[in-house]
């Protein structure tokens, strides 16, 4: 809140000096689209009189909605002109207000039905959430929804708000019937407290200070009650983790690692072990601007200096050698998604925590939780807004800890691999396959081995294109060409490894998802044994086939784009089966009503409407000569 | 427990140091104000003892007030640090300018293409911004780290979420990302901060004798000949000072006698209007400020 207008310089340095040591609380504020959402935070601005002149104005001018004498104080609230068109907050927007002790960061998230994404986002933040009931209607769906997800954001502290006292006539039996019902469900959650206070964000009643209509309730006010809460996520007592974030090296005498504690405090002299290498070393610095630290606690963003020449780069983790984290390459977690295509399972994805990116596929999925009513269901693919319990294995070991105990370490993003946007986020609940040391079972006759013995390259030559662009055929015709030149080769034909390894698959998106990932393995482990292997396949979406380019090495995959117009492949149909899907006796036919997306860089593409066959399949020999792959 | 001013300083930190590591050529904006001070000197302290691992970038509108500029280049020759100055030369060819074209112009074709045009020059995939959420209601929407498509645009209704601090900063060739590290710093905290770490800013922000004309309401300096006065127009010195640097046509003065930091504050705290009242281009049109922003500017 402001000081008095006649407020004295000397005053204002006491003032400062006071504020100096105010602490942050970021909360979340979450209801029903009419709960007044809005008009509460409005409330709390307005009251605490941080609202300025010339925004209250604007207030004037946009509102039109609001009532009479009272200005529209959601209207100051709801950003952007397109959501104030229609009425509603749609995302996540944050306030500022401060008081006498605290800065508070706001996180306004919407209760419409559809963005649990959104909420999900501004929980993820916050240590408190105020849970706002509209008191005509009581505790609904959208009041168990928020409070679950708040619960699995690991917010520990809830402020159950019950707004318009006002319209049922400041009634004690209405508030502790709503209170009663809340807690029949949400002590399942797990919450580490629950404050009830009764509200009217439009009259201002209990939100800042005392109501003089509800001599019945002698709680504290919900301004009160966000001042004196107190959130310490005993982050400070947990064992010390530095996730690396940057490392420092200004010339060859300095060398260290730039990142935030996430837990815990360090010292000068301590042993850390470096994960996920398991090396140890000593803390021999803490740098900072302001001059080096005697210690430095979880929050702070440092720069370690360490007593020994290891190899430590962006991603490691430096704990504590008495308790270090695990690593894993496979955990079970909660996972929310967040994009309209939904989640295919197997189709690789980029995992992004603690500033490690590794590629990761949810391999099994198993179940999704009815967030109204906390039900378990089977399914096979995650919708928006949808929450999944699923179990995910990633490309390499990842140093972790449960969501529970450190967010950071556990909390993580899935990000598309073709488009960039974050698809998902996901909690650690426990790793699977855990391992504090892990080690590859080491095979002598290896790749290289076979590949010397071989005179040959193994690599996958990967021909896409639409269904008659000629794939097939010109797939044949290299491999006469190789296995002439004395090269070993295999051919996995789509069509073919349908008949047998993929006959129980459909052709859904899971279905095909599934399908590459067989193909891709199958030719991953030929290549591994030292062959060339062709495989022919429509591979519609750039994102399956680059999962197939991630399983082999750099270099052993091409992708051979067969360019042939649809008009084309069409007119020679040499199986009818564009006849068919035109007719609609097939679904999900590549071309007519289900998209091929074109190579963005193919290795090669070869045009079959200005080169034969023959000259095609001599060009791609030819590109193998270049690239060294055969003698 | 960190103080709130320690807690901001750390997210700063932490969102500027993951653009070091992830984005392939970062930039900074530095618009010469207080947040950019502020922004700046948080800078020096993530990388520390490293400079900045990246440039500042000015665009100039040809239209700051001097001192800025004189600003801008002490600061650089006193912490060592690498400076590009761009200009719309297409703008600066067909002299435009605020008073011959209006604001709106100015700025569209000064400020936002000429941005433009300087990440587009030197490929930055990357640019820090010192926007605050507090400012401005459309800002207050906007993520941390912002994407902005290959011709620089943003979509309010197609943000990416951004949870914890896992930032995506994964971006396409052509695309980038405006990051803000100040999103969440109020006016005070900025002010405090500016005390508490003994910050230089730009002397305009303190009150002094300045010759000043009054347009429909707002006071405006005179910093330079180029500004046309109308008939009869004469300017006044009075004591005034800057909430707020921009184009200097286009910032009002108010009149203050605050000449240190803790009597603009006291002022600060005990105004009746927000900063950006200052600022003529937030005006023009009811929700102008998205417009400009989905368009490109900062």
């Amino acid at each position: 809140m402001r000081p008095p207008a006649d407020i004295q310089p000397q005053e204002v340095l006491d003032y400062l000096k006071a504020q100096e040591a105010k602490t942050l609380l970021r909360f979340l504020t979450c209801g029903s689209v009419d709960d007044g959402k809005s008009t509460l935070i409005g409330r709390l601005l307005y009251d605490s009189k941080l609202l300025f002149e010339d925004q209250l104005a604007a207030l004037d001018v946009a509102a039109g909605n609001g009532q009479a004498g009272v200005p529209d104080l959601a209207s100051l609230v709801d950003g952007l002109q397109a959501e104030q068109e229609q009425g509603i907050t749609i995302d996540v927007a944050y306030r500022f207000f401060a008081t006498e002790t605290r800065k508070f960061i706001v996180a306004d998230t919407p209760g419409h039905e559809q963005y649990t994404r959104n909420m999900a986002t501004g929980a993820s933040t916050a240590d408190l959430a105020v849970i706002l009931i509209d008191a005509r209607k009581g505790v609904l769906t959208q009041t168990r929804r928020h409070s679950y997800i708040a619960s699995l954001l690991g917010i520990r502290h809830v402020i159950l708000a019950v707004n318009k006292m006002d319209l049922v006539g400041y009634g004690q039996d209405r508030f502790d019937d709503i209170v009663s019902d809340y807690f029949a469900f949400a002590q399942a959650l797990g919450f580490a407290e629950i404050t009830t206070i009764p509200v009217s964000a439009l009259k201002g009643d209990n939100v800042i200070s005392a109501s003089t209509q509800m001599p019945w309730y002698s709680g504290p006010s919900l301004l009160e009650q966000l001042e004196a809460v107190d959130v310490a996520r005993d982050v400070q007592d947990a064992p010390f983790r530095f996730p690396v974030q940057w490392v420092n090296r200004p010339d060859l005498d300095f060398r260290g690692y730039s990142g935030t504690v996430t837990s815990g405090s360090v010292r000068p002299g301590d042993e850390v072990t470096i994960l996920p290498s398991f090396k140890t070393s000593r803390v021999e610095r803490i740098v900072t601007f302001d001059g080096d630290l005697d210690e430095a606690f979880a929050g702070q963003a440092i720069t370690l200096v360490l007593a020994d020449q290891v190899d430590v780069s962006r991603g490691d983790v430096l704990a504590c050698s008495d308790a270090p984290p695990e690593i894993t390459d496979q955990f079970a977690a909660h996972l929310i998604w967040m994009h309209d295509e939904p989640l295919l399972p197997e189709r690789s994805y980029l995992l992004k925590m603690a500033n490690q990116t590794v590629p990761a596929v949810v391999t099994e999925l198993k179940h999704v939780v009815n967030v109204n009513t906390m039900e378990q269901l089977a399914a096979k693919t995650l919708e928006l807004n949808e929450i999944g319990f699923c179990n995910l294995a990633l490309d390499r070991a990842v140093t972790y800890e449960p969501y529970k105990q450190t967010r950071e370490l556990g909390g993580f993003v899935l990000i598309d691999r073709i488009t960039n946007q974050t698809v998902g986020a996901g909690m650690i609940e426990f790793g699977l396959r855990r391992a504090t040391n892990l080690v590859w079972q080491e095979l002598y006759i290896d790749k290289a081995r076979r590949s010397v013995m071989n005179k040959q390259r193994p690599c996958v030559l990967w021909f896409t294109g639409l269904s008659g662009s000629g794939k097939s055929t010109i797939a044949s015709l290299v491999e006469r060409r190789l296995h002439a030149l004395t090269h070993r080769t295999y051919i996995l034909d789509g069509d073919n490894v349908r008949h047998g390894l993929n006959k129980d698959l459909g052709f859904t998106d899971v279905d095909r998802v599934e399908n590459i990932r067989r193909v891709a393995e199958v030719s991953s482990l030929m290549v591994d044994a030292g062959l060339i292997v062709l495989v022919s396949f429509i591979s519609p979406f750039r994102n399956e086939r680059r999962l197939a380019r991630d399983m082999l090495g750099e270099g052993e995959f091409l992708e051979i784009f067969v360019d042939t117009p649809l008009e084309v492949c069409e007119a020679r149909d040499p199986k009818g089966l564009y006849e068919k899907a035109r007719a609609g006796d097939i679904k999900n036919f590549t071309g007519i009503d289900s998209p091929y997306e074109v190579p963005e860089q193919a290795d090669i593409t070869v045009d079959t409407t200005t080169l034969s066959p023959e000259a095609a399949a001599e060009h791609v020999v030819a590109v193998l000569k270049d690239r060294k792959l055969i003698e | 427990m960190l103080t709130h001013l320690q807690a901001l300083e750390a997210e700063s930190i932490h969102i500027m140091r993951e653009v070091a590591a992830e984005a392939r050529k970062p930039v900074m904006l530095y618009s010469i104000g207080k947040d950019s001070a502020v922004m700046l000197h948080l800078a020096m302290k993530a990388f520390y003892p490293s400079k900045p691992p990246f440039p500042l970038l000015h665009v100039d509108t040809t239209w700051k007030f001097a001192e800025m500029i004189a600003f801008r280049d002490q600061t650089v020759k006193r912490l060592g640090l690498d400076l590009l100055v761009h200009i719309n030369p297409q703008g600066l060819e067909q002299g435009i300018g605020p008073f011959s074209h209006g604001s709106a112009v100015h700025t569209d074709i000064m400020k936002t293409q000429a941005l433009k045009q300087a990440l587009d020059e030197h490929g930055f995939d990357a640019a820090f911004g010192g926007a605050r959420r507090d400012e401005e209601k459309s800002r207050a929407k906007e993520r941390i780290f912002s994407f902005r498509s290959k011709a620089h645009r943003w979509d309010p209704k197609n943000q990416r979420p951004e949870l914890w601090n896992a930032y995506n900063t994964r971006i396409n060739r052509g695309e980038s990302i405006r990051v803000f590290p100040l999103s969440n710093w109020t006016e005070l905290d900025i002010w405090q901060y500016i005390h508490l770490e003994n910050i230089p800013i730009v002397p305009l922000y303190f009150a002094a004798e300045r010759p000043v004309v009054t347009r429909g309401g707002t006071m405006i300096m005179v910093d330079d000949d180029r500004m046309p006065l109308e008939p009869g127009e004469v300017p006044e010195t009075r004591m005034v000072r800057f909430r707020t640097l921009g184009c200097y046509p286009l910032t009002g003065a108010i009149a203050s006698t605050a000449t240190s930091l803790p009597e603009i504050i006291q002022e600060m705290l005990v105004a009746n209007t927000s900063e950006r009242e200052g600022r003529v281009i937030d005006h023009d049109q009811a929700a102008s400020m998205e417009k400009k922003k989905q368009e490109g500017y900062f």
